[in-house]
């Protein structure tokens, strides 16, 4: 079946948007039967200006903080009505709606164990109300709110790992994927479907406003992520490492970093010069930790 | 059924069973969780099947009764106090989403100081946000009132969400005779939800999508309608009411020896009891004394309270609650009631109770004849003289 169509054009996302991209690959591979809870942010913003929807399938936004509890309460019903088998409740937003201000409510979710695919579009910053930094934004990222400046180099926090967090509620599923990588995501979706209980996926999706790169080359940069180590694309199973996509030829995370604006303050300055050696080691340390590179 | 001597909380927690509502979100605050906690025990029991969610917040409680309400089954939660005012973001967008979700508020002041007893500052505090507001004066009243709110609620010219206002202690935790109805009545009563829209993937829809400028005001125009609808539907479900459980209700409000009365007592809720009491003590003295309760006060019935309220010579309202810099919010909208009347009556307005002090007959009784003599307009009763009040000279 065709379902291609399930996540409409004609919404009012930027050129190069990752995280459109990332929403229509994951209904094509959902397909039909599934009900989506949708925060406040960027994809509920295009996707659903009154009296226009790009939604061919059921689609509820409630606030900005409590997609996952509205999709608890989706859930329960459809429990109670018999009608769980065959559909999918699905909890997605972004970054700033899933691992900030509805971390506790999704907490709250994921422990109780209902039967939710939860979905993260992580584009690093809170896009919609203009570039602010979130607690996955990455280390010294330049936004609106954590400006590099005279005396500043950009956020001075490390991204926060949601994925482990997931873990540690025993979660049977826990994935991170690229909408650089379609097919990986399309088979961790569908895996993530076939599996009873609460299942996350956290999506990385490049955003040309936000990150400011060429909008024709977000699907590059999000490759140039998971390249580099600095965002791997795993599978964590009952708490086991399954899957981690290797790095054919490891890449400089420079080759990451200078093509987007939010890294630009690292370039011109002996400061920022050290600063990059701190964020290779970060990538470094994810190669090692998820064994990224092939031995021998 | 024969009144059976329970607790509030039983009697709440049993109709809100009668109802048969298939998702209950539940989080603890005291005085309602005892509400909760009995729902909890009728479904360990057996005697209640639905799926009970106990989440980590009353905003989470809030939220997943709205997505059960949107996906077409009806709903129960139950709040107090902070978190009632922490769910009141979600009740504002449950409301706006026209979800007849039905909660009961166990009423409680709010934070600082902390205290647990009872006033209505927190339902108060969601007066505008366009759920439907009851408040019971005793437990029958809480029993009786959270079936109306289900079918008023329900009702395709109304679709809000409503709250039954009881209050904390004073109500849960008390024993009296209630009437809880037999199932088959309630069922006559109270026929399963018809949703209008829901989330079904055999018929996809957007919910809750955003609205520009162009669109925003008549979604909210489309509420007060249907608020102002809600009146009548309130009338026509208390007849119904009576009807089909053989027993009176006051849906919108009730008259208590108003009839030649030139002095009349305003208020909601439990205190109205004492009220009562004072009114019949001032009768058997021959004074011209009577009582308003409010009973709905959201929709606010102002015509009907204009009515019964304008032959009155004097008027005092008596508020649990504050507009802090402005007054009794229940005085302010009586007030308002007699804009631009020719004679208007003498509207005093007093605030009294809050945080559980008690309103005792004598406290009325001294407001009244304070009343008689001068209007007051935001009056703090029985304020203790014994307490250096910093900053007030
Ligand atoms: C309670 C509340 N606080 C703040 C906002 C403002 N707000 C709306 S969307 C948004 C940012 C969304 O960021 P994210 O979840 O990362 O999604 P993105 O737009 O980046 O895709 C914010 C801060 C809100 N709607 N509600
Ligand atoms: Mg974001």
């Amino acid at each position: 079946m065709d379902t291609s169509h399930l996540f409409a054009s004609g919404h009012s996302a930027c050129p190069g948007c990752g995280q459109a991209i990332a929403a229509r690959l994951v209904l094509r591979a959902t397909g039909k039967d599934v009900i989506i809870a949708n925060p406040t942010g960027c994809l509920e913003i295009f996707s659903s200006n009154y009296t226009a929807s790009s939604w061919e399938v059921p689609w509820i936004h409630s606030l900005f903080e409590n997609a996952a509890p509205v999709a608890s309460g989706i859930e329960s019903a459809l429990k109670a009505t018999g009608r769980l088998d065959k559909i999918t409740v699905i909890a997605q937003g972004g970054d700033g709606a899933m691992a900030d201000i509805g971390l506790g409510a999704l907490s709250g979710t994921w422990e109780r164990g209902h039967d939710i695919l939860t979905i993260c579009y992580d584009n690093e910053a809170y896009m919609n109300t203009g570039i602010q930094r979130s607690g996955l934004t990455p280390y010294d990222a330049s936004t609106t709110t954590s400006p590099a400046g005279e005396v500043s180099l950009g956020n001075p926090r490390l991204k926060k790992d949601l994925p482990q967090i997931a873990v540690a509620h025993g979660l049977p599923y826990v994935a991170t994927a690229s909408v650089g990588y379609p097919q990986d995501l399309d088979k961790k979706v569908k895996k993530a479907v076939s599996i009873r209980g609460p299942k996350y996926i956290q999506i990385h999706v490049p955003c040309p406003l936000g990150w400011r790169h060429d909008s024709a080359l977000s699907i590059d940069i999000a490759r140039l992520a998971v390249q580099t180590g600095l965002f791997p694309i795993i599978e964590i199973e009952a708490g086991q490492l399954t899957s981690a996509r290797k790095i054919g030829k490891k890449r400089g995370v420079e080759e990451y970093l200078r093509p987007q604006g939010r890294f630009r303050h690292l370039f011109e300055s002996p400061a920022g010069q050290q600063e990059l050696k701190k964020i290779q080691e970060i990538a470094d340390r994810n190669i090692e930790r998820y064994g990224l590179i092939r031995a021998g | 059924m024969a009144p059976r001597m329970i607790r509030g909380a039983q009697a709440v927690a049993e109709a809100a069973a009668l109802c048969r509502p298939q998702v209950i979100s539940a989080y603890p605050i005291t005085p309602q969780t005892v509400i909760v906690e009995e729902l909890a025990q009728m479904i360990a029991n057996g005697k209640l099947e639905a799926e009970f969610v106990n989440v980590e917040s009353e905003h989470s409680a809030a939220s997943v009764v709205l997505g059960a309400s949107a996906t077409g089954v009806r709903v129960y939660t139950a709040s107090s106090s902070q978190g009632l005012l922490l769910m009141s973001e979600v009740l504002y967008n449950i409301a706006g989403m026209r979800l007849p979700v039905v909660l009961t508020c166990a009423n409680r002041s709010v934070s600082a100081p902390l205290n647990i007893w009872n006033d209505q500052q927190d339902s108060i505090s969601l007066r505008d946000s366009g759920c439907l507001q009851f408040y019971a004066e005793n437990n029958q009243e809480a029993v009786d009132l959270l079936l109306l709110a289900y079918r008023v609620a329900e009702d395709h010219g109304v679709m809000l969400p409503a709250l039954v206002c009881v209050d904390g202690f004073l109500l849960p935790h008390a024993y009296e005779a209630v009437d809880v109805p037999e199932p088959k009545e309630v069922d006559a009563f109270l026929p399963p939800y018809q949703p209008l829209y829901r989330l079904d993937p055999d018929e996809p829809l957007t919910f809750g999508a955003y609205a520009e400028p162009d669109k925003y005001m008549e979604a909210r125009y489309m509420m007060q309608r249907a608020q102002e609808k809600a009146i009548s539907v309130i009338q026509e479900a208390g007849h119904s009411f009576e009807k089909v459980f053989g027993r009176p209700i006051s849906a919108l409000m009730e008259r208590y020896r108003m009839d030649d009365a030139s002095t009349a007592l305003v208020a909601m809720g439990s205190v109205i009891g004492t009220i009562k009491d004072v009114v019949d003590e001032l009768r058997s003295q021959g004074q011209r004394v009577g009582a308003l309760k409010i009973v709905t006060y959201r929709p606010f019935p102002k015509e009907l309270i204009y009515h019964a309220l304008k032959e009155m010579e004097n008027i005092i309202v008596l508020d649990k609650a504050v507009s802090l810099g402005s007054g009794g919010p229940l005085a302010t909208e009586i007030r308002a009631a007699f804009q631009g009347s020719p004679q208007p009556p003498r509207v005093s307005g007093v605030i009294a109770g809050l945080g559980g002090r008690d309103i005792t007959m004598d406290t009325i009784k001294r407001i009244i004849s304070q009343a008689q003599k001068e209007v007051l307009e935001a009056e703090f009763v029985d304020l203790r003289e014994d307490m250096e009040l910093e900053g007030v000279d």
